[in-house]
């Protein structure tokens, strides 16, 4: 015990942060399925002709074939291959949902640990921000924008997510990045006369991985739940090849009346999969990131420094 | 009352938020969207109307932005949402009255239950620990907090409407045969037709309030005064709920209030899938035929009706928690 926390301390608390995470992925069951879950979701994504050789958008089938070996789901209404649909839809939903989990969080970054970090003004004028945003109800606003902008495609789908979907996460990471200012390490480094832009960056932001890994999850999952209701709606491009603008005409052409339940049923349990992958991972890296959801090792944190003190995080970087 | 004064205040600021987007929005569009939507019904409107929709839009003006939004703000609060161009000649404000009820009823009957149900589970899910109950909860939470709400009315759909022919899945009541009124059948059938989308909605709303007790409830439940009554030998109930669950149930309001939203946007798709006649069908209805004064003052509308909502919840939990009043 003692040897290791001799060897953890000379690590940046980023590979820490990343060690420790990669050791929950492996003891935590749901965070295994997770990750398996995703993987799988990711490896369609990136290679969908291996299992689909039917095109997706061809309609040069019989329309209402049930399921067959030619046909694993059956055709559309339109004669198209269900199975190719799903299988070519998973992209896109993929597409979004790591850019707005990305661009969100990077946003929520910058928003949550500015507030926090520099207080003050632009703490109370960032916060009000921040909660405004969170009271107002999500969906509708989404709804309204995506109306005048005439279903724009995917991109219109991905800005307009990021811009109003960020703050839950935001006012998290400002939670912590708060009870992280007080900290030694940080009062190190400003006694050192670094520069605030410095101390975030190479200070507060790699301390607060897990964090910002959980709210990149978060993000993600919310993005696959707006982005496929908008499209399931009509407010996406309906010619876009995904899980959402499948149900959306399989709700168009009443799928569920006329015996043709797998038009709906296959994407929204697609979406229900890749959004429980995502929230399964994300309930691993809540206890990596939140310090109350393991008490035990915060206790002895106390006793025996296993967290690089002050000290030696100066030494590391005056060198 | 410092308390209440700030939550009164950030309930202004909200709502002057949305506001103000609103009336930003269809200007800030590249090519003005509504200015189309003006030219195809130009020749139906008479001049008020369409004088009104012009200030609410900022179509065919020449003034300056802060005194349209002078004219707007003005607009809005005199109640003037403008005509709707789906059920012309009739105001919004008479079409949104029509709609109301029906979302009033259904969202409000099933979030009163789904909190009730929610917090009354999340009690005996804590109080027995590690039982049944509390292994199974945390899972299937996770895979529910996943699966969009609309699907689940789909599935449902499906099996009672569809398979099993046991419940009727559009419209809410049988548009053909009822006469809308105090009458038995009517009513019958309003409360048919509720059942499913009511039934969607308690399934993808009721995990939250579950979990979110469960978890304070286990906070509570550690309490020296929680000990302290079992000390005394009460009853396990009275523990249970006089003790833990009283002093536990207060993060549930607060998250009553910021989950508001959620169940909102849940309703609104859950309205699509069945066609039920309340606000959100309507929204949506409107985003398609392009009425974007009704689609605006229905924006407002649920928006306010959020506010209000969290207002009431956080004012609850200013009367309900001495700390609140004092601390701040």
């Amino acid at each position: 015990m003692a040897l290791q926390a001799t060897v953890e301390s000379r690590r940046l608390p980023s590979s820490q942060a990343l060690n420790r995470i990669g050791r929950a992925v492996r003891s935590n069951r749901k965070a295994t399925a997770g990750t398996i879950l995703l993987g799988i979701f990711i490896l369609v994504a990136l290679f969908p002709g291996v299992i689909a050789h039917d095109s997706p958008t061809l309609d040069a089938y019989r329309p209402h074939l049930g399921l067959s070996s030619a046909h694993l789901l059956g055709t559309t209404a339109y004669g198209q291959d269900m199975w190719a649909q799903l299988v070519w839809g998973t992209r896109n939903v993929l597409e979004i949902a790591f850019v707005v989990g990305l661009a969100a969080t990077a946003i929520a970054v910058l928003v949550g640990i500015a507030a926090a970090y520099l207080g003050g003004l632009w703490d109370g004028s960032l916060s009000v921000v921040t909660d405004v945003l969170l009271v107002i109800p999500l969906f509708p606003l989404l709804i309204v924008i995506a109306g005048y902008a005439h279903g724009g495609g995917t991109l219109v789908l991905i800005v307009v997510i990021t811009a109003t979907s960020w703050s839950y996460t935001a006012r998290q990471l400002r939670a912590q990045a708060l009870t992280l200012r007080s900290r030694d390490f940080l009062e190190a480094a400003r006694v050192r006369g670094e520069r605030k832009i410095y101390i975030i960056v190479v200070e507060v932001i790699p301390t607060m991985t897990s964090l910002i890994v959980a709210s990149f999850l978060t993000n993600a999952l919310y993005a696959v739940l707006f982005a496929s209701s908008l499209q399931f709606i009509g407010l996406g491009d309906p010619n876009t090849v995904s899980w959402g603008t499948m149900l959306y005409w399989a709700q168009n052409n009443a799928a569920l009346q006329t015996g043709q339940a797998m038009w709906a049923l296959a994407p929204g349990a697609c979406i229900a999969a890749l959004g429980a992958a995502f929230a399964l991972l994300n309930y691993a890296f809540d206890e990596i990131g939140n310090p109350a959801l393991r008490p035990v090792r915060r206790r002895s944190l106390k006793r025996q420094p296993i967290q690089p003190s002050p000290v030696e995080q100066g030494e590391r970087h005056a060198a | 009352m410092r308390y209440v004064l700030r939550r009164l205040g950030f309930f202004v600021l909200t709502l002057w938020a949305a506001l103000t987007f609103n009336f930003l929005l269809p200007r800030l569009m590249p090519g003005n969207p509504a200015l189309a939507m003006l030219g195809k019904f130009h020749g139906n409107l008479t001049p008020q109307s369409l004088n009104a929709l012009e200030i609410l839009f900022g179509v065919n003006t020449h003034k300056s932005l802060p005194v349209q939004y002078i004219d707007y703000v003005h607009q809005i609060v005199t109640g003037n949402f403008g005509t709707s161009l789906d059920f012309y000649p009739a105001s919004v404000d008479s079409v949104i009255g029509g709609a109301i009820w029906w979302t009033l009823g259904l969202v409000g009957v099933t979030t009163v239950l789904a909190f009730v149900l929610g917090t009354g589970l999340g009690i005996v899910a804590a109080w027995r620990r590690g039982g049944r109950l509390d292994s199974l909860l945390p899972p299937v939470f996770v895979i529910a907090s996943a699966v969009p709400y609309f699907w689940v009315g789909m599935v449902l759909v499906l099996v009672f409407g569809i398979n099993l022919h046991w419940l009727p899945y559009v419209d809410g009541y049988y548009v053909a045969t009822d006469t809308p009124g105090l009458n038995v059948t009517f009513i019958e059938d309003v409360l048919s037709h509720a059942l499913l989308p009511a039934l969607s909605l308690l399934i993808t709303t009721i995990g939250t309030w579950i979990l979110t007790m469960r978890n304070t409830m286990i906070t509570t439940l550690a309490e020296d005064y929680v000990r302290m009554a079992r000390a005394k030998g009460l009853p396990g109930w009275r523990v249970m709920l006089d003790y833990a669950a009283r002093n536990a149930i207060l993060p549930n309001l607060t998250g009553f209030a910021m989950s508001l939203g959620f169940v909102v946007s849940g309703a609104i798709l859950i309205e699509y899938v069945f066609n039920y006649p309340g606000v959100g069908f309507m929204l949506l209805q409107a985003v398609q035929g392009e009425d974007y004064p009704l689609m605006q003052a229905l924006f407002l509308l649920i928006t306010v009706a959020v506010l209000v909502a969290i207002l009431i919840a956080d004012l609850a939990t200013a009367l309900l928690d001495p700390r609140t009043r004092e601390a701040r």
